[in-house]
């Protein structure tokens, strides 16, 4: 497979502050990469710096195999689905879509059939002539970026297009631009700070933090096996736990925490006996028993007491603390229906998997926050 | 009382002083006046209703003549005025933003803190022959004599454009200030190079904005008696001081009214036209000032 975009060492600055640093990575032809990260990691400077809106301090992106060094906006083989989609209102939705191919010099007839026949494939065959403030906010979606794919571009950069739209809409258009971006065939460059839009959408994952990728990855990777305490707080829901190790045994930590509550997960990277650490327990991968003996044999099992009950449907979850430490601690619960009737106070058992719980040495600072 | 009289009352109470204004100054002398441009003076206290003061107007070539020349140079004027304001307004409302902007913006405002007889005369210590500008290129040897500036076409120009500027400057910041600088990006991201952006986002955007300075500038334009008299002198040949002329010079009130009404009209007609053209409303137009 060869790479549609390719960066090597980008960096940028603004002032003392590394907005981006040193990032090297490839995406594949025809592939759906997302770059995923909180508000401020530099994940805006990354794609503003692809579309080449911001020149990097150094370092090469070279898109289709051509280096974009001193390349115009308008002339790189890229272009971008805004944030707040930059429909021009002062067009019809069949003059939006045609733009780009009027800038290039396409005849009249020629690029309203282009456009039309665009229209046609996003699903919107009679929208050619009316206002833009005449779509809903699905369609204006798919007029965005049936104005950018009519230009047949090597990349399509997508800036966080589906923030604006209401929950509903939201999930909906999630699956609209996956079955695009496979029709078309065109890489897409994805930003999000949403997990879930990364997770659903993306063939890879980056996971930026502070200018860096934690971690590159396809989403099952992030998921299931984080390499690093940020992203398993970040991607996914995750309980966790600070303490020291106190016994290490094969692949399996043995982590305390200061009043002395024991739990177990997998080692990541080097530890040795009383190195501080943070250790991750995913709510979904914990069982619950009202009994010990419920809980699968050989299991750590925990005691907590009920907090309170978090209703929400497939994502139901209740909220319990560890009997002697006090420490919060959240597992979803079960869509049997088994555990709906559990009321605040009651005590439970708990017990999670040592495998599929993450052990990592403690990032600076980390120690006194909270999970 | 019931509350929608008393509603109604308030109403009335706070729109009194505008009315009274538009009554009073506006509607009654103007009423005064077409009941005079429609009358001729038949003898010493003897006046008939006739139309013969409007057809002096069309009949005699001097006056329509000079009101064409009024009407194309004031067209001239607010070309230059949008031209020269346009660099301007971009710079305060997309360029500097901010404090800087806000600076800028005050900087082009001071200027009229000054009466418009003070500025116009400071345009004549430059000009004028013994003056600024004609003394300094006599120095430099550009010129082996100072030069006379002032009662020239360019003359006028200048100083209608300069007087003018803030009127277009105004509508102009505030129509280019609402323009969403991701569209820029996206026609530059599209393929759009800086003219055909200016060309094809900017100034469609812009249109209401630069309608509505084109209109203030047009009409105050036309309108102006101070800077044609004072920096065209004899030579201005300006609408307006037609006007003047037959009102306090000649003591033809009749003829004076008629050709303030032919200002107003010819005035509205050419506005008229040129919304047409430009293919904007007015309603539109006069919500962006």
């Amino acid at each position: 497979m060869s790479a549609d975009l390719f960066a090597r060492e980008v960096l940028k600055r603004f002032g003392a502050h590394t907005a981006v640093d040193s990032l090297s990575f490839s995406v594949e032809r025809g592939s759906f990469f997302s770059i995923l990260g909180p508000s401020g990691c530099g994940k805006t400077t990354l794609l503003r710096m692809i579309a080449g809106f911001l020149a990097p301090d150094s370092g090469d992106i070279s898109i289709g195999g051509r280096s974009m060094v001193g390349v115009a906006p308008n002339r790189r083989p890229v272009n971008m689905v805004f944030q707040q989609l930059a429909l021009f209102p002062m067009m019809s939705v069949g003059e939006n879509v045609a733009y780009g191919l009027a800038r290039r010099g396409v005849a009249r007839a020629e690029r309203e059939r282009k456009a039309q026949a665009m229209l046609e494939r996003v699903g919107l065959a009679n929208a050619a002539r009316k206002r833009v403030d005449e779509l809903s906010g699905g369609q204006r979606q798919r007029v965005a970026i049936a104005r950018s794919l009519v230009l047949e571009p090597t990349l399509l950069l997508l800036d966080e297009p589906l923030g604006a739209l209401d929950l509903k809409l939201r999930e909906h258009m999630k699956i609209e631009l996956k079955q695009l971006q496979a029709a078309f065939g065109t890489t897409f460059v994805y930003i999000t700070h949403d997990q879930s839009e990364a997770l659903v959408l993306s063939d890879h994952v980056g996971v930026m933090n502070q200018g860096r990728f934690e971690q590159l990855g396809t989403p099952q990777e992030l998921y299931y096996q984080p390499q690093t305490p940020f992203v398993a707080g970040f991607v996914g829901a995750n309980n966790r736990i600070v303490g020291r190790v106190e016994l290490l045994d094969g692949d399996i930590a043995t982590v305390a925490t200061d009043q002395g509550w024991q739990v177990h997960g997998r080692r990541h990277g080097a530890l040795s006996v009383g190195d501080a650490v943070e250790a991750f327990a995913r709510p979904e991968s914990c069982l619950l028993g009202r009994q010990s003996a419920e809980l699968p044999a050989g299991l750590p099992a925990h005691v907590g007491i009920v907090q309170s009950l978090l209703f929400d449907g497939a994502n139901s979850a209740v909220l319990l603390e560890e009997e002697r430490t006090r420490r919060e601690f959240r597992i979803a619960l079960p869509q049997t229906g088994q555990f709906a009737d559990l009321k605040p106070g009651e005590m439970i058992r708990f017990g999670f998997d040592p495998q599929r719980a993450a052990v990592f040495p403690a990032r600076p600072g980390a120690a006194g926050q909270a999970g | 009382m019931s509350a929608a009289w008393r509603a109604r009352a308030a109403l009335a109470a706070l729109l009194a002083p505008a009315l009274l204004w538009l009554g009073a100054l506006i509607l009654l002398p103007h009423v005064e006046l077409a009941v005079l441009s429609l009358r001729e003076r038949i003898g010493p206290q003897q006046y008939a209703a006739s139309l013969s003061q409007y057809k002096t107007f069309f009949t005699e070539p001097l006056y329509w003549h000079i009101f064409v020349r009024t009407a194309l140079v004031s067209c001239v004027a607010t070309l230059f005025t949008f031209l020269a304001t346009f660099p301007i307004a971009w710079i305060i409302a997309k360029a500097l933003r901010g404090r800087a902007g806000a600076l800028l913006f005050i900087v082009c405002l001071v200027p009229f803190w000054v009466s418009e007889t003070v500025r116009t005369l400071g345009w004549m210590i430059l000009l004028r022959e013994s003056g600024v500008l004609p003394s300094l290129l006599v120095k430099l040897g550009i010129t082996q004599v100072p030069v006379e500036m002032l009662y020239h076409d360019a003359t006028i120009l200048l100083g209608l454009v300069y007087t003018n500027m803030l009127f277009m400057l105004v509508p102009l910041v505030s129509s280019l200030e609402s323009l969403d600088d991701a569209l820029i990006e996206a026609a530059y991201d599209l393929g759009a190079s800086g003219w055909s952006i200016l060309r094809t986002i900017v100034i469609p955007h812009a249109a209401p904005g630069i309608t509505a300075g084109a209109i203030i500038v047009f009409m105050l334009t036309l309108g102006n008696y101070l800077t044609p008299a004072l920096l065209g002198g004899k030579n201005s040949e300006w609408f307006t001081e037609q006007i003047y002329t037959q009102f306090i010079t000649r003591f033809n009130w009749e003829q004076g009214a008629a050709f303030g009404f032919l200002l107003l009209g010819l005035s509205t007609i050419m506005v008229m036209i040129g919304l047409r053209l430009s293919g904007q409303r007015f309603g539109d137009v006069m919500r962006r000032t």
